[in-house]
This record gives structure tokens, C-alpha cells and sequence, in this order.
């Protein structure tokens, strides 16, 4: 079945595929207005590939590395039609330019489920293409990267590779189609004789781009499709790879920030005269709140450690702004006003007469709850910069290249052309380096040191408790079954603030307003878009305002929807007697549904599936199994989670159970690199996994109160599950990997633990949370004890 | 100023004597891979070797250095880090790599005292080291191969 989706990119998977768009001319994105390459005899052959003289193969990389592995599976698109020699390839990050914006993030952010064929959902992507030229943006996010490069990559591969066979045919003075391209180098059969692409490098840039291209059939793919390891891997072994906080430009200065405790709070006043230790301070300054952060007051110094040491000491007041007050109770009696108000809210899908169906048959009712989560990559916050007269120049890692240079230029009152921004590799995201308030604060203070560059890195409770949560958020399911046990109705009704709402102002400084008459799909996504078929349905979600700053946590509402849907499936099934992944094939007999079916079936059979029944090892510890599939971002993921009792030995254990196990298929469509799908896979499960068991992120008086791992813990070598992936086949157009595997474990281990104790679990995290430090910062004690 | 054995140099490290190693080695020495994290010593990105323990830099004091022998990832050396480097590309054990650092220093210190190291001493010396990109089971894998490879010499 075609959806609306596969028809609008153009059934990319029909075998060999003479390039054509009704929306984008392959040469929209194949060359800019770029400066030469640095070495004399490298040449540029478009925007996305400089053949070296010395043979090397330099691909352009418009999207950030921070571990989902894009830069090897972008530079393997491209090189793939080159037919380019994967040990002379290299990868440079891109310049800032339209050429490389982001054409997949704001048509696949519209609210419509994949399978939508009606006008609305076609127009409505048709013009969010179309507006991409207007408002795109580079962006390395929403699972979008390889779908986004999967034609434009190749098509700069197939164009350069074409040029270098015709500058060949014009040096041996023999036809075009005589000459083949392969590994590194340009043959003429007949004649026997053969150039490397560095000898023809220059020649090759002097031809025009050819008029059309013929890409490869899939079935002749020689890297496409291969277990490669990173590209990048080598440097991250021997501390050669430069993160964000490895930019040291000359004469660097260092700076840490003290923010307002209470999000979205400003600084009044502070006193410089208590501090003890000034050796080594350059200086001490207020900060504003800078696009949806936090004002504070910022030490500049010549070292981190100074530096933090002396915010440690300073008496600052502060003025707490809106969110003073505000505690995690009063945000779970807000969401549960939201649920309970009969008017307002979105309606995302309706399907039949949900209301009239849960009448007629067997009801259930849940409710479901997921706290705030931070994001916390291992890398802090950090951002370097330097302001030198007109122009000023920024290392960072971040996934919006683009948007901050513009918001570092408006700060600084530069035009974007004098502000450089040194894309960095990232020490993880997960989403939190989509923000920019980073990024300006740090041009801000660097102001204050020019021209000397400031290097601005928060500690990590600075980084824990001022980040843009994953919103916290409730649901309330509510299915009915008929007499064989079928789920007839089904109604989601959830709320939670909207992540557009804020972070649409705060990208573009618009006012909130505007961004309100947008329907943030993130809301309800994973919960409207879901494939199973109801007969009556309805998806439903309250938008809530709270002074909590929210943004995009890998997979965003995938990870609380998933949660919801997926337990509620489960409850069902046990409900109606059935199997699970049985219940969940009654809802999946819709040609469409063919992928799923094919994902849950692997599952059952890879897994050893017997359902989720509990059974005992030789030493009479209990194990039991739970299960759950989701589709996000194109792909279907489905995991069969393992559970294992932790018996208690006197006292208290800290945990009463422990995940030995998962299994995990998915259908990403075709896998341009299988290794690359399975390390994500394993990675979404392991940070999916880590917020199911223990994190939350709670307030106090708008204060976050987690300040540190042990605080918000993390899923570590002794208690992270053996994973095993599988990866299905498949030739459709490749879909989104990355943060595709973190939805389903979550309610996969719910539904184990339900198995393994009998007690339903509705609410995360799954295991007792930490308790909440008091007191000041461990830290600055640490610090203050060894002065003494 | 305080005097060391650093990477097999005899280096003098002339921030104040209450800096952290972390920063001198950053900030002074200019050897970034050794990371930033947490600043307690509760993420392990900074772990170096002080002799052959894996340490969390952040919580070594330059005035209790004087004369230590410090090895961080740029001076990781040897049969065993050979071997490490080799199962950590064969098994592609990194994503974003900003922990590998410390894992790698905490693995060679590991195998060193325990040339073949069952799961759950693996287990007691890799857990303070966070990853949040999930690379524990490639990483057990990478460090059972390497742990074979230096077995057979």
C-alpha cells in the first residue's frame, strides 16, 4: 500500500530511478556558491564532495555527530554512488548555507498519521516542503538525518562520479560510457588504462554538473547496506576527537555560571566583596535569561575550576520570577484539572463513536503518569566564543548550526556573514543541543573578556537542574471489549504542557501566541499515530501552561505515549484473555499493517515467545517477560523485555528487580548500515531504560531538586540487560533510527514487571527514586572543606 | 609548582597547588581527552591512571602529586591498550565517544591487575563510568576480546 507518505518522497525504493521532483529540482540541492577548498589541486565537484589530489575523498557533512553515527552513514551514501574507495574517505563539517538545511523536519512535525490520504494532510505537507526553502533551518534532529540526505547524498555522488568518467573520456578522448568508475578510480576497459580520482580532480571541476543522473539500482549497492564502524571512532580512542569543551583557541579564558535556582528566575544583585578566592578571577557578571533560560551571574576566569570555585562563595539575590512556588504536586493536580475539564483540548484522531463503544461493552479505565526527565548528556552545557570588533567566531556542539548563528549575530548586533560558527563533535544531545540559550549566554560573557575568547561551561548541576525537560505528563485510557474479547472502543485522553508552545519563541523570538495556533503534534504523538485499528477511537490531549521550561527529549511524546498506549494494549490483552502479541494482531489485518505484523512475528520467534508468563531459574529466582511495539519517526520497533526478581537479604534492597534481557526487531526500512541501526537501537533501549527505573526530575519551589547522576541515575555496566537486535530486510526508503528503539522499553518492562508481581504499574519511574539531596552543593563543600 | 610523571614525561605543572589534575591537564597541558563530567567523581569521564589505578582526575589535588606517575589516554600504551584499541574498533564500540576516554583507561587498568576478568569483575570496575549512549555491552565484548588477544600474546 502506498502512503501518503512513500508518495510523496517520490517511491525512492523502485529499483534503479531516473531522478525527478515535483518540488525540488535535483539541483536545488546539489551546489552553492562555496569558497575553494584550502589545498591547490583538491576540487570541489559540488556542495557535498572535494576529490583531493592525493586521492582523499572529502564528503560534507550538514548534520552533527553525537553518536547516532550520521557521519558514517551519510558519507556512505555518497561515496556509494561515487564508487569511491571507503579507506580514502574523510568527512568535513559543513558551511552554514541553505544548501544544507533540513528538508524532512517541518513536513514530518505535521499532525497527521502516516496513513492520512486525505486533502488536508496533502496540502498541508505539500506546503511545509514548499515553505522549506523560506523557513528551513540545518538541523540535526527528529530522526530525520539519513531520510533527509538518502537522495540528496546520492545524487551528488552520482553527479561527481559522472564528471570525473567525462573529464577520463575527454583525456583518453574515448566516449563517456566506455569509462566505469570504481573504488578510487576511472577505467577504460578497452584500452586498458586507468586515472585515479585525484589525477582527475581538477579536470573533473572545470564540466558542468550533469543535466540528469541515473542512480543505482539498490541491488548492485556495494556499501549501502554493510556493517561499517564508525568513521570517526579512531580519534575517540586516542583524545584526538575535539568536543564542543575541546575548543581551545589562543589565549582562552574560562567562565562558569551561577543561574537563578528557581527556573526562569533573574538575578537582582550580588556582592563580590565576600569572595574569598579572587586570584585568577577576571571578573564577575550579571546575565540575562537568554531564549527561554535563566538569568544569573557569570565568573570569568583564567581556569573552569576558579572560576566555579568563586561562584561557590558569591551571595547573590535573586528575583525568583514565576515559577516561584511551584512543586511537583502542584503540577500533577494541573494536569489532573486538565483531564478532568469536559471542554478544550485537541482532538488529533476520531474515529467511529469511542463515547457510544465503551458504553456498550466491557470498560476498563486507566491512568498513566510520566515525570519531567532531563536530558543530561555527558558533556556539560558549554559554548566558546569570541568577539573581536565586527565579527566573532563560535566552537560549540549543537544540532541548530543555523538558528545560532543568527541568535549570536542579533546579540552581538553583527549580520550572520561575521559570526563563524565551529560546528563541534557532541558529547551526546538527546535533544538539549536543539536550545540556543547556551550558545547566546556564552556570546554575552565573551563580550566581556573581548578579544580574548571565553570558553563559558556549566557545572553539572548548572546543566541538571536549568535544562528543557521532557514534559511531564498524564493520560487517561479507557477501552471497551465485546463478548470474543476485541478492543471495540478506545479513548486516550492526556495532558501536558506543549514543547512548540516555548520553543518555537524561543528559536525565533516570536511571540507565544503565534505558536499557539499551530497544533503541536508532539502532544499526542505516539498515541494518534499509532497503526492498530479500532473500530471507535478517539485521541484526545489538553494543553496545559506552566512555567516549566520543556523541549525535545529523544523521541519526545513517543516516550510518554508509548508508555500509555502500550500498557494500556497490555491491560487490555490480559483483560480479554489473550496473548498480547496475539491481542495486538487482531488490531494489525490491514494491508498497511503488513510491517508490523512482519515486526511482531520476528519478535515471537526470535524471542522464544511464550507469552508473558512467570517461571523460576534453578536457584528459584523469578523471571517473567512483557512486551510492546511502537512506530516512530517511520520505523516500527518492538522489544520483548526480561525480568528477574531481586531477592531482599535482610533490609532493604535498593531495587526489587533487575532487567537481564532484551530483544528487539525493527523495520527501519532499508538499513543503510545494519551495525550503525543496531548500535542505536541499543542505545535508545539503554536511555529509554535508564528513565523507565529510576528518573525523575521533581521541583520545589520551581527548583529542580536533582543536581548530579547519582541524583537522576543512569542505566550502568552491571545493570544494563543483554540486548540482542534484529534488524529486518527491507527495500523500502529508509526511515528514522535513532531515537526509534527508546519508546518501547519502557512499557515492555511495565508489562514484565506486571507478569513478575501481578501489581500494574502506571506511573514512572518504575524503582524508588533517589532521595533528594539537601543542603548546598557537595561540590562547593568539597571545595570549602580543602581550603581549610 | 608541582612536578610529575605524566604520559612517561617528567612535566611540571604550574597551576596552583589546590587545582583539580582534571584542570591542569585540560586547561595547562592541553591534554583534552581526558573529560569534564560531573566534578565529584561520580561519572568517571576524567578517569586517569595514577600508577596503574583508574582515578577520576577531578579529585586529585596537584599538592598530593608531587612525583606521581599519571597516564591519561593520549599516553595509553602497550600490549594491553593495543589490544583494547583494536576490540573497541572491531566490536565499534563508541557513539559519541565523550566517555570513551575513561572507559578505555578504566578497562586497561582492569586487565592489568586481572588479565581475564569475569563478567561481574567487569561489572565492579567499568560501573562508575556513565555512558549515556548505552555502550556497556559492547563494551563487555570488546574488553572478554581484548582480554583473549593479550592471552594469546
Amino acid at each position: 500500500m502506498l502512503t501518503r507518505r512513500t508518495f510523496l518522497l517520490g517511491g525512492a525504493a523502485a529499483g534503479a530511478l531516473v531522478v525527478g521532483w515535483t518540488l525540488l529540482r535535483p539541483e536545488d540541492r546539489l551546489d552553492a556558491d562555496l569558497p575553494p577548498p584550502a589545498t591547490t589541486g583538491d576540487a570541489r565537484l559540488n556542495g557535498w564532495v572535494v576529490i583531493g589530489a592525493d586521492n582523499h575523498v572529502t564528503i560534507v557533512m550538514s548534520k552533527a555527530e553525537m553518536g547516532q553515527g550520521v557521519h558514517t552513514g551519510a558519507a556512505m551514501l555518497l561515496a556509494e554512488e561515487l564508487d569511491a574507495d571507503w579507506s580514502q574517505v574523510r568527512v568535513e563539517q559543513s558551511a552554514i548555507e541553505p544548501l544544507y538545511v533540513n528538508h524532512e523536519n517541518l513536513p514530518r512535525s505535521l499532525p497527521f498519521r502516516p496513513d492520512d490520504d486525505g486533502a488536508l494532510a496533502h496540502i498541508s505537507e505539500f506546503l511545509a516542503r514548499r515553505s522549506t526553502r523560506v523557513l528551513g533551518s540545518m538541523v540535526t534532529g527528529g530522526s530525520t538525518s539519513i531520510v533527509d540526505l538518502w537522495q540528496p547524498m546520492r545524487e551528488a555522488g552520482a553527479s561527481a562520479r559522472a564528471m570525473l568518467c567525462g573529464a577520463a573520456a575527454r583525456r583518453w578522448d574515448v566516449q563517456v560510457e566506455q569509462c566505469q568508475a570504481r573504488s578510487g578510480r576511472v577505467f577504460h576497459a578497452a584500452s586498458g588504462r586507468s586515472a585515479s580520482f585525484g589525477e582527475l580532480a581538477t579536470d573533473a571541476r572545470d564540466l558542468p554538473h550533469p543535466g540528469h543522473l541515473t542512480l543505482k539500482d539498490p541491488k548492485t549497492f556495494t556499501l549501502i547496506g554493510k556493517r561499517l564502524g564508525h568513521i570517526e571512532a579512531k580519534a575517540k580512542l586516542d583524545g584526538t576527537a575535539r568536543f564542543g569543551i575541546d575548543a581551545l583557541p589562543d589565549h582562552l579564558l574560562y567562565a562558569s555560571v551561577l543561574m537563578c535556582p528557581t527556573l526562569g528566575g533573574t538575578v537582582r544583585k550580588f556582592d563580590t566583596n565576600k569572595v574569598m578566592h579572587k586570584i585568577g578571577v577576571k571578573g564577575f557578571y550579571p546575565i540575562d535569561a537568554y531564549h527561554g533560560g535563566t538569568g544569573g551571574v557569570a565568573a570569568i576566569a583564567e581556569n573552569p575550576f576558579i572560576a566555579m570555585r568563586a561562584l561557590c562563595e558569591l551571595p547573590v539575590e535573586w528575583d525568583h520570577g514565576p515559577a516561584a512556588g511551584l512543586n511537583t504536586d502542584d503540577v500533577r493536580a494541573a494536569l489532573t484539572r486538565a483531564l478532568q475539564s469536559s471542554d478544550g483540548g485537541h482532538t488529533f484522531y476520531r474515529t467511529g463513536d469511542a463515547e457510544a463503544a465503551l458504553k456498550r461493552g466491557k470498560m476498563l479505565e486507566m491512568r498513566y503518569e510520566v515525570p519531567y526527565l532531563a536530558h543530561g548528556a555527558l558533556e556539560p552545557v558549554n559554548c566558546t566564543v569570541q568577539v573581536d570588533g565586527r565579527k566573532a567566531q563560535v566552537w560549540v556542539s549543537t544540532q541548530v548550526p543555523m538558528a545560532a548563528r543568527k541568535a549570536v549575530a542579533n546579540m552581538l548586533g553583527l549580520s550572520p556573514g561575521d559570526v563563524q560558527i565551529h560546528q563541534q563533535l557532541l558529547g551526546g544531545a538527546f535533544g538539549r543541543r536543539l536550545e540556543i540559550d547556551f550558545i547566546v549566554q556564552a556570546a554575552a560573557i565573551a563580550r566581556h573578556a573581548s578579544p580574548n575568547p571565553v570558553q563559558t561551561i556549566w557545572s553539572r548541576p548548572q546543566d541538571m537542574t536549568h535544562d528543557f525537560y521532557r514534559p511531564a505528563c498524564m493520560a487517561v485510557c479507557r477501552g471497551a471489549l465485546d463478548a470474543d474479547g476485541r478492543l471495540v472502543g478506545w479513548q486516550s485522553v492526556s495532558a501536558s504542557q506543549s514543547i512548540a508552545e516555548q520553543a518555537l519563541p524561543r528559536a525565533f523570538g516570536k511571540p507565544r501566541f503565534l505558536a499557539r495556533l499551530l497544533t503541536d503534534a508532539t502532544m499526542a504523538e505516539g498515541a494518534f499515530d499509532q497503526p492498530y485499528a479500532c473500530p471507535n477511537m478517539l485521541v484526545h490531549h489538553h494543553r496545559v501552561e506552566l512555567p516549566v521550561p520543556v523541549g525535545y527529549w529523544r523521541s519526545v511524546g513517543h516516550s510518554h505515549q508509548a508508555f500509555f498506549v502500550e500498557c494500556f494494549l497490555d491491560e487490555m490483552a490480559a483483560a480479554a484473555g489473550k496473548d498480547p502479541i496475539a491481542f495486538r494482531l487482531e488490531l494489525l489485518t490491514q494491508p498497511a499493517h503488513r510491517r508490523h505484523v512482519r515486526v511482531l512475528e520476528t519478535l515471537r520467534e526470535r524471542a522464544a515467545w511464550r507469552g508473558p508468563a512467570q517461571w523460576k531459574d534453578r536457584d528459584g529466582v523469578a523471571f517473567a517477560r512483557g512486551m510492546a511495539m511502537h512506530e516512530s519517526f517511520g520505523s516500527v520497533v518492538a522489544q520483548v523485555a526480561e525480568v528477574a526478581e531481586i531477592k531482599r537479604q535482610g533490609g532493604t534492597a535498593e531495587r526489587d528487580f533487575r532487567v537481564t534481557r532484551v530483544v528487539c526487531v525493527v523495520d527501519c526500512g532499508r538499513a543503510i548500515n545494519p551495525n550503525l541501526v543496531e548500535q542505536q537501537m541499543e542505545s535508545g533501549i539503554v536511555f529509554g531504560l535508564s528513565a523507565a527505573l529510576q528518573q525523575a526530575i521533581t521541583l520545589r519551589n520551581g527548583q529542580v531538586q536533582q543536581h548530579y547522576f547519582p541524583d537522576f541515575p543512569i542505566v550502568d555496566m552491571e545493570t544494563c540487560p543483554v540486548i540482542e537486535t534484529y534488524v529486518l530486510d527491507s527495500d523500502a526508503a529508509p526511515e528514522g533510527v535513532g531515537e526509534t528503539a527508546t519508546p518501547p522499553i519502557a512499557p515492555a518492562v511495565a508489562n514484565a514487571l506486571f507478569a513478575l508481581t501481578g501489581q500494574r504499574h502506571r506511573r514512572l519511574p518504575l524503582q524508588a527514586t533517589p532521595a533528594v539531596p539537601e543542603g548546598n552543593d557537595p561540590w562547593c563543600q568539597s571545595v570549602s572543606m580543602a581550603r581549610q | 609548582m608541582v612536578s610529575v610523571r605524566l604520559n612517561g614525561k617528567t612535566v611540571d605543572l604550574k597551576s596552583a597547588t589546590d587545582t583539580p589534575l582534571l584542570w591542569a591537564l585540560r586547561c595547562e597541558q592541553r591534554l583534552t581527552g581526558t573529560k569534564f563530567g560531573c566534578g565529584i567523581g561520580v561519572c568517571g569521564a576524567c578517569t586517569v591512571l595514577l600508577d596503574n589505578r583508574a582515578t577520576p582526575a577531578c579529585q586529585l589535588l596537584l599538592k598530593d602529586l608531587r612525583g606521581a606517575r599519571i597516564t591519561t589516554v593520549e599516553g595509553l600504551q602497550g600490549p594491553v591498550a593495543q589490544a583494547l584499541r583494536a576490540a573497541w574498533i572491531e566490536f565499534d564500540v563508541v557513539q559519541c565517544g565523550y566517555c570513551q576516554s575513561g572507559q578505555l583507561v578504566a578497562a586497561a587498568a582492569l586487565l592489568a591487575r586481572c588479565p581475564v576478568p569475569t563478567d561481574l569483575q567487569i561489572d565492579m570496575a567499568m560501573r562508575g563510568i556513565a555512558c549515556r549512549c548505552g555502550t556497556f555491552p559492547r563494551i563487555r565484548k570488546a574488553i572478554h576480546k581484548a582480554a583473549a588477544m593479550c592471552r594469546r600474546g
